[in-house]
């Protein structure tokens, strides 16, 4: 492979480690916002049962 | 837009831009013939040139939120134009990164000083970058939302000065490729271009309405924590 290849690749290679970063971050904070919604499920309703009674 | 709009806008133009950036990569490796002068390194035109031409128009998408915001008032304004200057940013790194590394075996260097183009995209990632300090240092609120839509509307105005620099530059090493009587290239490597173009366009407005989404709810999610407590 050429010097000229390499540098090529390697510029082909940082836009597809990019894109694949930030999916990780997506996939992070998904699941970050899933944990969050969980808790605030379970605030809910431990207070819906408190008001019930 | 409402979430499930944009959720559904966000996986069409995910699987738009993959399809695109595909096909465009494809033919610049296989179809599109090699430069006479650059040889195969400059198939590197074909990512570099495309990522640059979508943090311009991230950063002009901002700005018309801005604008948007200062005009007609409206919070949703403020996380528009925010998170199209964070998909800007994030374009503009790719930008530098790529185009050091066509530097290097281009011109033999990571980045010559003495490019007016190079240093003033570099100057305007670098006001854009500033904008999240200037966000962060103020707290959340009308006043917060203002502040940052007259930076992001500064900022769009260095957008020409960066791309006119290069045909006003004497003296320069930077290609010119479009010119005023057309593109100065063969056509499949015009068409190869546009495909990429396309495709990295496509990739923007994926990221960008499926960070929006995120941003949302997280502040739906903060508000319910409020209520809550």
């Amino acid at each position: 492979m050429s010097s000229g290849e390499k540098y090529l690749w390697a510029a082909y290679l940082v836009l597809f480690a990019a894109v694949l970063l930030y999916v990780v971050l997506i996939a992070l904070k998904v699941g970050r916002l899933e944990r969050e919604l969980a808790d605030l499920a379970r605030v809910a309703r431990e207070r819906a049962e408190g008001l019930n009674g | 837009m409402s979430t499930s709009l944009r959720n559904n806008g966000a996986a069409l133009l995910s699987l738009v831009a993959a399809a695109l950036l595909v096909a465009g990569l494809t033919l610049a490796i296989f179809w599109a013939p090699e430069d006479a002068d650059q040889g195969i390194s400059q198939k590197i035109f074909y990512v570099h040139v495309p990522v640059a031409l979508t943090a311009y128009a991230a950063f002009f998408w901002a700005a018309w939120k801005a604008l948007r915001l200062l005009w007609k008032g409206g919070e949703r304004y403020d996380l528009e134009s925010y998170t199209a200057v964070h998909m800007g940013v994030i374009f503009g790194v790719l930008t530098l990164i790529t185009g050091s590394i066509w530097a290097r075996i281009s011109w033999g260097h990571w980045w010559v000083w003495s490019e007016r183009q190079l240093t003033l995209f570099l100057i305007l990632f670098l006001f854009y970058s500033a904008y999240f300090m200037l966000r962060y240092s103020t707290d959340p609120g009308p006043r917060r939302s203002r502040t940052s839509a007259v930076y992001a509307l500064f900022g769009v105005a260095l957008i020409p000065v960066s791309f006119m620099a290069i045909r006003l530059a004497e003296g320069l090493i930077h290609p010119v490729v479009f010119k005023r009587d057309g593109p100065d290239m063969d056509g499949s490597m015009f068409l190869t271009f546009c495909v990429c173009l396309a495709g990295m366009i496509a990739l923007a407005g994926g990221l960008y309405l499926l960070e929006l989404s995120g941003k949302r709810a997280d502040a739906s999610l903060r508000e319910l924590r409020r209520r809550l407590a």
